[in-house]
């Protein structure tokens, strides 16, 4: 269908620019605006590439498309590069993240640009890699490097504990991915391959499911991140610059989500049909309990991660349903969680902009100085709370419905959250904004630039949009979310019906 | 037997001869023209270990012997002698600044490492116990002599002298094992030894465990290691780098061809030994570097720990296990050189600087040596897609296919606990603030530097080729 390969072109064109803004030395401002101008450049022409891909996609085949294969590694490690309907929204995500980044980055990143700009760009190439490759080994080269350069940008550029919290935030990822390694090597041997494709047909026998489905665990539940391993999430959040909550919460997060849908339920259906209630209780738990932890926060950036924990807990919920409307809302709801929640970060980032604390005593009353700003932070309130009209509520309410099908106890105790989200987005929009204008230090306060709304205002259009209208999305990836859960159900049907005849 | 010798017998060992002859023409040199020689004589040096580099290289492909069995020459042999001449040929480059100081100008130094590197010659192609032990003292008794070059420092003699009389003990204990094995076998053949050696006996296993005990002080293994932080620490840096590179590689070497071809009957029996010592060096190499300030130091118990990762591929006794032995090797050797390239590289106002304070802020002060050597450190810890983790790849693949779980999981495990001291030392370089100018990089070093780095970063690149190679190489084992 294609002649050049435009996925590699996707993935390895931030890398690209990466080394243009090496080459532009210097330390001065010129150099300064130089790597800010290449960097938003390169993400920009990164973003059209990926736009032409999904134009050019075809939403009624399940299979990979823009498929690529090269010869790499000796003996059934290949070069594997390709995408479906789960991957490709998930990569668009990514390239339409990382303009606005760069672009909130511009005034607040004045120390180390070119290196900022370079972090931030090679991330990007790891990050889509990791959504389009289609080797496991390939899979787990760009899935783990992303930790090298957000180690950096948490540590360089972040807060008073960045040191902690890079260290905390690379060990805890660190330690669940070598066991997944582990994993992807007892595959490799079970196979003979590493190829995804073929190993997603290979029957996988119950014990070494059983293990390589609690391995994979271990790396997807640290960086879903599901309770009770999600502490590194606040201290990450809290401590790394705007730019970096915002990959982090948008984009890093989901690849938690993709590594369940594209390894967990396809390889191993039926140690997945087993923990299942292990990862209803998980998920409800994180619900319920990160939305009670987000109500005693006093920091902004904490309050949003906690959130960001809880509505993981509705993707994992609907993923591990196993049901159409699960699967394929827990897919809706981690686009919407990414431009959800990495808008409020935004948001949060713009208030610390102009007074340089997250403290959410430190604010009150800002409708009357800035009421664009105050405009913008509701709509993403609302879409965090689930309002319907806003795209929060499509996720969080298809994922409610298929896990319902299954398991009611569960989508019970899952509803509280809803409750509970609306309790602590509500309380933190009210303390943050409405009110009077008592604090002397908020008196100067001026609202939205040209720049910040920018980067929100296009937001606002994706949340209501697919809010009203979330077909673009949900038609994106239905026929290979369809394919994933029949294969799902066939293989678990099949145990059910052979026990019975035993 | 007629022990004649014909050109047909002496072809497969012409690059040890070279290195031989060549080794005491410019000891010639330099006796007869005196200290002003030094520079001369480690240039020649150079071009020597390069010229018998490409003698080996142009070697027929395929498994030659002679001299009875004692010399074997296949293509695992020619792989790594190879990488140890290239190891030797950087140290010696790396070297030029240590010996261009007037107080040092010793021409015996590069004679020294010369004739370390024709022992490790020896050792790689050892077909039986006693070349094994030949090879084996003329490397080591060259390198207590190197150890020592900075002859006026108290520390670098003690560290010699420290080296020396452990290294004295461990090949007495190797010299045991292998009389026993002799004695219980009745040859010391490998060949011959592997065709005896089908069932385990009491004292064939007490030979055996004597055996692997000199080999794991060579390799510094847990429990065996010891020496290794104080002479890391006290030798000159250069010569560090020389004893972490080229001598591991035929240490190593020597250790997966004594295992897998004269003890294959026992597999059991060695397996187990190799279980412990891996465990041991993998836990000791993380846990005990946390709480070094000596980047020198550090550098010695992350040696330690990789050993203790090379030997889990060996541990798996099959084809995958010698294969990623020799991929962890390769890219082990690269990492060493290069990060000890930086550590040279780290002077101010003309003095070496060794504290892991010492870096801090090098990323503002000398952003791409900080570059580089961040990225060799994340490629210690193992982080891919930098060259280190394909090393684990490899070794942890064939550990997984031979069974050995709780090796694996156990192994990286202690990769995790590894990864904090080299992220503490990419925290001190990038986070914090800076410890003042570094002089500016000589330009050997740097182009030592700039090519291990490139092979770090860009190992994914061409990976495909070095499995080709090194598979071909461990299939010559079997």
């Amino acid at each position: 269908m294609t002649t050049w390969p435009i996925l590699s072109v996707t993935t390895f064109l931030p890398v690209v620019g990466a080394l243009l803004v090496y080459l532009c030395r210097g330390e001065d401002e010129a150099a300064k605006r130089n790597a800010r101008w290449i960097a938003l450049w390169t993400t920009l022409i990164t973003f059209a590439v990926s736009m032409i891909m999904a134009v050019r996609f075809d939403p009624s085949i399940a299979d990979f498309q823009f498929v690529e294969k090269a010869n790499w590694l000796a003996t059934g490690i290949t070069y594997h590069m390709g995408v479906d309907g789960i991957s490709l929204p998930l990569l668009i995500l990514t390239t339409a993240v990382m303009p606005f980044c760069i672009i909130a980055s511009w005034k607040a990143i004045t120390n180390r640009v070119r290196e900022y700009m370079m972090a931030f760009l090679i991330l990007e190439t790891l990050m889509v890699g990791t959504f389009s490759a289609l080797d496991l080994v390939l899979f787990y080269l760009f899935f783990e490097g992303g930790l090298i350069p957000m180690f950096l940008i948490i540590g360089i550029w972040g807060g008073p504990r960045r040191v902690y919290a890079s260290f905390k935030f690379f060990l805890y990822t660190f330690l669940g991915s070598v066991l997944m390694l582990l994993a992807i090597m007892a595959l490799y041997w079970n196979g003979g391959t590493t190829d995804i494709p073929t190993l997603m047909h290979t029957a996988v026998p119950r014990s070494l499911q059983t293990w390589a489905w609690l391995a994979f665990f271990a790396s997807f539940a640290v960086k879903m991140p599901m309770w009770p391993v999600h502490t590194w999430l606040p201290d990450a959040h809290v401590e790394a610059p705007t730019a970096g909550s915002v990959v982090l919460a948008a984009i890093l997060l989901k690849m938690g989500g993709y590594g369940f849908l594209r390894f967990s339920l396809p390889m191993f259906p039926l140690a997945s049909h087993d923990f299942a209630p292990l990862i209803f209780t998980l998920s409800c738990i994180a619900i319920v309990y990160t939305s009670l932890v987000a109500l005693m926060q006093e920091d902004m950036k904490k309050l949003i991660a906690y959130s960001s924990v809880a509505h993981m807990g509705f993707v994992t919920m609907g993923i591990f349903a196993g049901t159409m409307q699960g699967v394929a809302g827990g897919m809706f709801q981690m686009i919407s969680h990414g431009i959800v929640s990495g808008a409020l970060f935004l948001c949060v980032g713009i208030v610390y902009d102009r007074m340089h604390t997250r403290e959410i005593a430190a604010y009150g009353g800002l409708v009357n100085r800035m009421p664009l700003y105050a405009m913008t932070f509701m709509v993403f309130t609302m879409a965090n709370v689930g309002l319907p009209g806003t795209s929060g509520f499509v996720g969080e309410f298809m994922t409610l419905l298929g896990t319902f099908k299954v398991s009611i106890p569960t989508a019970f105790f899952a509803t509280f959250g809803v409750i509970l989200s609306a309790g602590y987005a509500l309380w933190l929009y009210r303390k943050v904004v409405f009110g009077e204008l008592v604090k002397s230090s908020l008196m100067s306060m001026k609202d939205l630039t040209f720049r910040e709304g920018l980067t929100l205002f296009p937001m606002i259009a994706l949340t209501i949009l697919f809010g009203v209208y979330p077909k673009p999305v949900l038609d994106m990836s239905a026929a290979s979310v369809q394919q994933l859960v029949n294969n799902y159900n066939t293989a678990v049907s099949a145990v059910k019906a052979a026990a019975l005849l035993h | 037997m007629s022990f004649e010798i014909s050109e047909y017998q002496l072809a497969p060992v012409l690059p040890e001869l070279v290195l031989a002859v060549g080794a005491m023409a410019l000891l010639m040199l330099g006796v007869y023209r005196g200290q002003d020689t030094t520079r001369t004589v480690t240039t020649l040096s150079v071009v020597l270990l390069v010229a018998v580099g490409v003698l080996v290289y142009l070697q027929p492909a395929g498994k030659t012997v002679t001299f009875g069995g004692s010399f074997i020459v296949d293509d695992f042999a020619r792989f790594l002698k190879i990488l140890a001449l290239i190891g030797s040929a950087v140290t010696l480059v790396l070297s030029t600044e240590f010996l261009s100081d007037p107080s040092r100008r010793i021409f015996e130094y590069s004679i020294l490492v010369l004739l370390a590197t024709l022992g490790m010659m020896v050792l790689i192609s050892a077909g039986d116990l006693i070349s094994l032990y030949l090879g084996l003292e003329l490397m080591s008794l060259a390198l207590y002599v190197v150890a020592t070059s900075n002859r006026d420092n108290a520390k670098s003699t003690e560290a010699g002298l420290k080296y020396f009389v452990l290294g004295a003990l461990s090949s007495g204990m190797l010299l045991y094992g292998a009389s026993l094995v002799y004695g219980f076998t009745g040859t010391v053949a490998f060949a011959g030894i592997a065709t005896a050696a089908t069932v385990s006996n009491v004292g064939l296993v007490f030979g055996l465990v004597f055996l692997l005990a000199g080999l794991c002080f060579k390799v510094s293994a847990v429990p065996f290691h010891m020496w290794t932080p104080d002479v890391y620490e006290g030798a000159p840096t250069p010569v560090t780098a020389f004893f972490a590179s080229a001598p591991k590689v035929a240490a190593l070497a020597v250790f997966t061809r004594v295992t897998l071809t004269a003890f294959p009957g026992i597999v059991s029996q060695w397996q187990q030994i190799l279980v412990f010592v891996a465990i041991a060096s993998m836990a000791l190499g993380s846990f005990a570097a946390i709480g070094q300030t000596n980047i020198k130091r550090l550098m010695a118990y992350s040696s330690i720990g990789h050993m203790g990762f090379a030997l889990v591929g060996l541990a798996s006794g099959t084809l995958e296990g010698a294969q990623g032995v020799l991929m962890y090797i390769v890219i082990y050797v690269a990492m060493t050189l290069g990060s000890f390239s930086i550590i040279l590289a780290m002077k101010r106002n003309g003095q070496a600087v060794e504290q892991i304070s010492d870096f801090a802020g090098l990323s503002r002060t000398n952003p791409l040596l900080a570059f580089m050597f961040a990225m060799l450190l994340f490629s210690l810890a193992g982080v891919p897609p930098l060259a280190g983790f394909f090393g684990k790849w490899y070794v942890f693949v064939a550990a997984i296919k031979a069974n050995m779980f709780t090796l694996a999981v156990i192994g990286v495990l202690t990769s995790v606990v590894g990864a904090y001291y080299y992220l503490a030392i990419v925290k001190t370089m990038y986070f914090d603030e800076p410890a003042g100018q570094v002089d500016p990089v000589r330009i050997e070093v740097r182009t030592v530097l700039a090519v291990t780095g490139l092979f770090n970063l860009l190992f994914a690149l061409f990976a495909g080729p070095v499995v080709t190679v090194a598979s071909a190489a461990a299939k010559s084992l079997f």
